[in-house]
């Protein structure tokens, strides 16, 4: 009996949680007079939706766009985030345990007083309506160096050291021995890159007014909002789905990592 | 370079120092220009006027003065408030249920999990249009069916009473997958051995509720009020798209304020201050919750 509510209750929590992408998948086949029934098939299966949004907008454009931009930032955090986050863990350095507390620092400023003067600064290096602004101001991140020093934590010192005294310089200690052991770190953070850097939607509309570097992002809420969409409702939704496609695809092959990705930003705080 | 000599020192105090630093400048120069420049700015640019074509004029406390007579400033910071109210219990109350079904013996727990997690991956733009033509006044689908099934319809997005409670729903429903994770890690925790005390002394479910599962989560609430605080303080697109902040500026929120008063009205410096603020607001909040809402269990 209770376990039989329990499958209710998750069934209803299964329906909440799913039905409204399907709706919204199978809405943007419908033409635009069924949207708003309550059929759950389109009567015809049309393209129109799909077709109005690629006449429109530049959208493949703005998939390049945030392909460079999230393969760009992610490869930087990863790289400069191992190499800090190895110097913080097992290099000797004066001012090693000062620059860790920096790093702490910077993670509880809250973003919102950075936001207007990194805008201004990023306008003075003539850095808008262009990749590099969306890029460069990104390369680094500091949850990323907290997750991969933690790991880096844990390796045996004894492994280190031996490869030193084979004569190993440091870069390939790090590239070669610290790199393979730590691969659920390294996916752990860039995980958590990914998404957040293929979601970023604040900062583009601060800094990309032309159509050409908008990534999806962007470009899609602005289809929504700034009547590209001419108010119909099923090329807003096409647009939607295709912006949501990618991560979610990408979810569902690593669902595992991406919900312990994400929930390891909750459980360290 | 130099790290090959370094190397040759031996092992010892010596080693890895210059590395070290080489292996963590690229860091920390990328973090004096793009976060302590701006931040020595941000103190600077509080005190101009300014709209990044003309130059900078020094106004004094003009710009906190302003603030403080700013009826936007204020509506911005109850209408987080009022969306902190509902957001945050109903997260909690519906996370951890979803939290306690997924912990038990059912059969398909990680199939449920998976999907219950998937509006947390997708972006906020997504969601936002996907929820303003579900809650749409007239075409919309829960409209549809709440008067299909004899209801009224509700003016969701429409009605200053309804928009924030709405957005506070919609942010609910992306978020609470992620902190259904985080309860359940935290029930993993809880020692066996504790629930077994409970039972041989006699608890009743809602004892054993009350008194060992809700005191020991307390660590996992204090994580998941600060972050929906943050969250709030941090909505951005969802009332950008939804209501553009309407209706009668029910659902402005701090950064859609901030970001107003910079790019309609090119305020930079009141924009800036406005920025200062809210986030010595969001550092206040925070410190006053870690110390109400935390316990010391142990």
């Amino acid at each position: 009996m209770k376990k039989t509510l329990g499958y209710i209750a998750l069934f209803i929590g299964l329906i909440a949680f799913a039905y409204p992408f399907v709706w919204m998948v199978l809405a943007t086949f419908k033409p635009e007079v069924e949207i708003g029934s309550l059929a759950p098939f389109p009567s015809v299966w049309s393209l129109d939706s799909y077709r109005m949004v690629f006449e429109t907008i530049p959208i493949g454009r703005a998939f390049l766009n945030s392909l460079i931009v999230v393969a760009s930032v992610t490869c930087s955090v990863l790289f400069f985030g191992t190499t800090t986050a190895y110097a913080l863990a097992k290099l000797k350095w004066k001012g090693r345990e000062t620059a860790f507390n920096i790093i702490l620092f910077t993670m509880m400023v809250p973003f919102m007083v950075m936001l207007i003067p990194l805008y201004t600064l990023v306008v003075s290096l003539g850095w808008t309506d262009s990749l590099i602004g969306l890029i460069v101001p990104f390369m680094m991140n500091a949850t990323a160096i907290l997750i991969l020093r933690q790991s880096f934590l844990t390796l045996p010192t004894d492994i280190l050291e031996a490869a030193r005294i084979d004569g190993c310089s440091e870069w390939r200690i790090l590239f070669t021995i610290v790199w393979p052991l730590s691969i659920p770190a390294i996916v752990t953070a860039g995980i958590l890159v990914f998404i957040g850097s293929w979601n970023e939607v604040l900062w583009p509309m601060m800094v990309i007014r032309q159509e050409e570097w908008m990534t999806m992002p962007q470009m899609v809420a602005l289809f929504s909002v700034g009547g590209g969409a001419q108010s119909k409702l099923g090329p807003q939704l096409a647009a939607a789905v295709l912006l949501g496609i990618p991560i979610v695809v990408a979810y569902l092959y690593f669902q595992k990592h991406f919900i312990s990705s994400l929930a390891s930003t909750g459980l360290k705080g | 370079m130099n790290w090959k000599r370094s190397k040759s020192n031996g092992s010892g105090a010596g080693l890895g120092q210059r590395i070290g630093y080489v292996m963590a400048a690229p860091y920390f120069v990328h973090l004096a220009i793009f976060f302590g420049y701006p931040l020595l700015f941000a103190m600077v640019l509080v005190f101009h006027r300014w709209d990044i074509v003309t130059p900078m004029e020094f106004v004094g406390l003009k710009n906190f003065t302003r603030l403080f007579h700013d009826d936007l400033f204020f509506r911005a910071l109850l209408n987080t408030g009022l969306f902190l109210v509902i957001h945050i219990p109903l997260q909690i109350f519906v996370s951890l249920f979803f939290a306690e079904l997924l912990n038990s013996k059912l059969k398909g727990r990680s199939f449920f999990r998976t999907i219950y997690f998937l509006p947390v991956v997708v972006s906020g733009v997504v969601i936002a249009i996907l929820f303003q033509q579900l809650f749409a006044f007239e075409t919309g689908y829960i409209n549809s069916v709440l008067s299909a099934l004899g209801g009224e319809r509700i003016p969701w997005l429409v009605s200053p009473e309804w928009a924030m409670p709405t957005i506070a729903l919609m942010a609910t429903w992306k978020n609470v997958g992620f902190y259904i994770i985080l309860f359940l890690v935290g029930l993993q925790n809880i020692p066996a051995s504790m629930y077994e005390v409970a039972f041989l002394e006699g608890a009743t479910t809602w004892q054993r509720w009350t008194r060992v599962t809700i005191p020991l989560l307390n660590p996992m609430m204090v994580t998941v009020v600060v972050l929906s605080t943050i969250g709030g303080f941090s909505l951005f697109i969802e009332p950008y798209i939804l209501t553009g902040g309407g209706p009668l500026n029910s659902t402005l929120t701090a950064l859609l304020y901030i970001y107003n008063q910079a790019f309609y009205f090119g305020h930079m410096g009141y924009a800036a201050a406005l920025g200062l603020f809210f986030a010595l607001i969001i550092l206040i909040v925070v410190l006053l919750q870690r110390r109400f809402v935390e316990e010391d269990i142990y």
